[in-house]
């Protein structure tokens, strides 16, 4: 591997990260609706739930501002992933996949780009936290870092869905099947308590956006279940595998 | 010196043998054009070369390095600008070639400068800050063009260039052909099914059919061929044995609804002809043209092949099946 490779790559993996933040800057419509989504669940669903819950002594809304933040990482993230088949179907995808840069530059390129556009998201909602008046400021550095690894793992799970698809028909099924039951099962909207039929506590423990949502719970509001270093190690050993299973995908994509 | 030059070159899709068995060499600086109907196997030799599509057997070798072993290297040798347009739509025409640079390694040094020349080339600086969405077709393929010689490659493949324009936008785009391939010294390969605008812009042509090369020459060559010029008549009922038994004529067919007689000094033997065939409807002479070359060669008119749909499904089959890096 001479510099020569190495610089090439890189070169490759910065021109894919570039042309998807274009794309972001350009699609402004997208950015409006994927932040006022999750306003909406935190201000007339928490609001109106919030009105008759409180959890231990934490306000309903405040409660799930972590789920929603980690929501907006899961909806962002897979389907940013899964917009692959759609630049396939217009060939876009075709004229940089036949460029001399491998196949990993060009997967890793596309990882970069998804996180950037879910980070600028999370920032913006981030943004607004002084509205919520049980988070803590200084828990939120851990909390970003947390879910940009979670946001690694799953812009990777969108890639490597899409590469498997050759239809928009596979959409529909993924967000029923995958994306709704991985958000509702991750204690975003409700805690994990002893008080959960037994079969929706296993659901739940096994669903590794649980454990981003209480991490990022421990690191805001202070309340988690499992210690944080728990949290990062399951989502860790998430990511590593959405990664490596996104790279064989994709470079297997036709 | 041969720029290409592939030995056997075979590639199968199941039992169909899209290419089968291609002996070609194509000079340094020569633009050359692949031809025949829609599923001959033109995209499928183009995508062996381009390294998109695997060989099954045989060997491809372009500015000296191997497709299928050093795809790498011969991906950077090489321009491509596929049958199906794949410009970002959502960038602007710069973009585009930014994007492209980049991936090609085009050091920044010399980035803007090249992408400003090369947009100067297709006259799109004007238009060169708008997204490309709001090109028109031939726009479009000429910003492709653009891109496609932007890291200055030893060979140029345009798959069906001019498909899906109208008349006049493609023979523009041929007059843009000409002029990057002399400004670029880029060797072309091309792949059409028009065969009159390929006999304008090639120096050599292949002509292709089930996988093989039947005929392989300069136009002007093919068509000296034929043995003499085409004396085209439609008429009711012509004696078509009387006219092959003449001693001058080295050829008759009928096409579409006409009779077509090939000889020699046509101007000559004309009115000889004509005096055996009763109620003329029309009469044309003109030179033999590279249709008729495939029609010789293959008894079909490659413009009824290219009706049928069966050609292009195979072409799909080869996009479809497009190999990783």
């Amino acid at each position: 591997m001479d510099n020569g490779f190495i610089r090439r790559e890189l070169m490759g993996v910065y021109a894919v990260w570039w042309r998807e933040f274009k794309v972001f800057q350009r699609e402004k419509s997208r950015i409006v609706s994927s932040i006022v989504q999750p306003l909406m669940w935190l201000f007339l669903f928490g609001s109106g739930i919030g009105a008759s819950v409180t959890i231990g002594s934490i306000d309903y809304r405040d409660y799930i501002y972590p789920g929603i933040l980690a929501m907006m990482v899961l909806f962002g993230s897979v389907y940013f992933g899964l917009y692959i088949v759609w630049d396939r179907k217009l060939d876009v995808l075709k004229a940089i996949l036949v460029a001399p840069v491998s196949r990993v530059s060009i997967f890793l390129g596309k990882v970069l780009g998804g996180c950037t556009d879910v980070i600028l998201q999370i920032i913006v909602l981030f943004a607004v936290s002084f509205l919520f008046p049980a988070i803590n400021p200084w828990g939120i550095p851990p909390a970003l870092i947390l879910l940009v690894i979670t946001a690694i793992a799953l812009v990777s799970l969108g890639l490597a869905l899409g590469s498997l698809f050759q239809s928009l028909e596979g959409f529909q099924v993924i967000s029923a099947f995958l994306i709704f039951p991985l958000f509702f099962l991750s204690g975003a909207l409700f805690p994990i308590t002893d008080k959960l039929p037994t079969w929706l506590q296993g659901l739940v423990k096994l669903n590794p956006l649980t454990y981003t949502v209480d991490g990022v719970r421990g690191a805001l509001l202070g309340v988690n279940i499992f210690p944080l270093y728990i949290d990062f190690v399951a989502v860790i050993i998430f990511t590593v595998l959405m990664f490596l299973l996104g790279i064989v995908l994709f470079s297997r994509m036709k | 010196m041969a720029i290409i030059q592939t030995r056997a070159l075979k590639k199968k899709f199941g039992k169909i043998e899209a290419v089968a068995g291609i002996d070609l060499s194509v000079e340094k600086g020569e633009i050359f054009g692949l031809l025949g109907p829609n599923g001959a196997g033109k995209s499928t030799t183009i995508g062996i070369l381009c390294t998109i599509v695997r060989p099954s057997s045989g060997a491809a070798v372009i500015a000296g390095y191997d497709v299928a072993k050093e795809p790498a290297q011969v991906r950077r040798q090489v321009g491509i600008v596929f049958q199906d347009p794949t410009l970002d739509t959502v960038l602007t025409g710069r973009e585009n070639l930014e994007l492209h640079a980049r991936l090609y390694g085009v050091s920044s040094s010399i980035r803007g400068k090249r992408i400003e020349q090369m947009l100067e080339l297709v006259d799109l600086k004007q238009r060169a800050n708008d997204i490309t969405r709001t090109y028109s077709g031939g726009m479009r393929r000429r910003l492709e063009l653009a891109r496609g010689l932007l890291h200055r490659p030893a060979v140029l493949f345009l798959d069906e260039p001019t498909l899906g324009l109208d008349p006049q936008t493609r023979a523009r785009l041929w007059e843009y052909i000409k002029k990057m391939a002399r400004a670029e010294q880029t060797t072309i390969v091309l792949t059409t099914h028009y065969m009159e605008e390929a006999e304008q812009v090639c120096d050599r042509v292949g002509i292709i059919d089930h996988g093989h090369i039947i005929a392989l020459d300069a136009p002007e060559k093919l068509k000296e061929t034929m043995g003499g010029q085409m004396i085209v008549i439609k008429a009711e009922q012509p004696p078509l044995e009387k006219i092959r038994g003449l001693p001058y004529v080295s050829d008759v067919r009928e096409n579409d609804g006409a009779l077509e007689i090939i000889t020699r000094e046509a101007h000559r033997h004309l009115p000889k002809i004509l005096s055996l065939v009763k109620d003329v409807h029309c009469v044309e002479i003109r030179m033999p043209t590279l249709n008729d070359v495939f029609i010789k060669l293959t008894g079909r008119d490659i413009r009824e092949d290219t009706v049928e749909d069966f050609g292009s499904w195979v072409d799909s089959v080869a996009r479809y099946r497009q190999r990783g890096s």
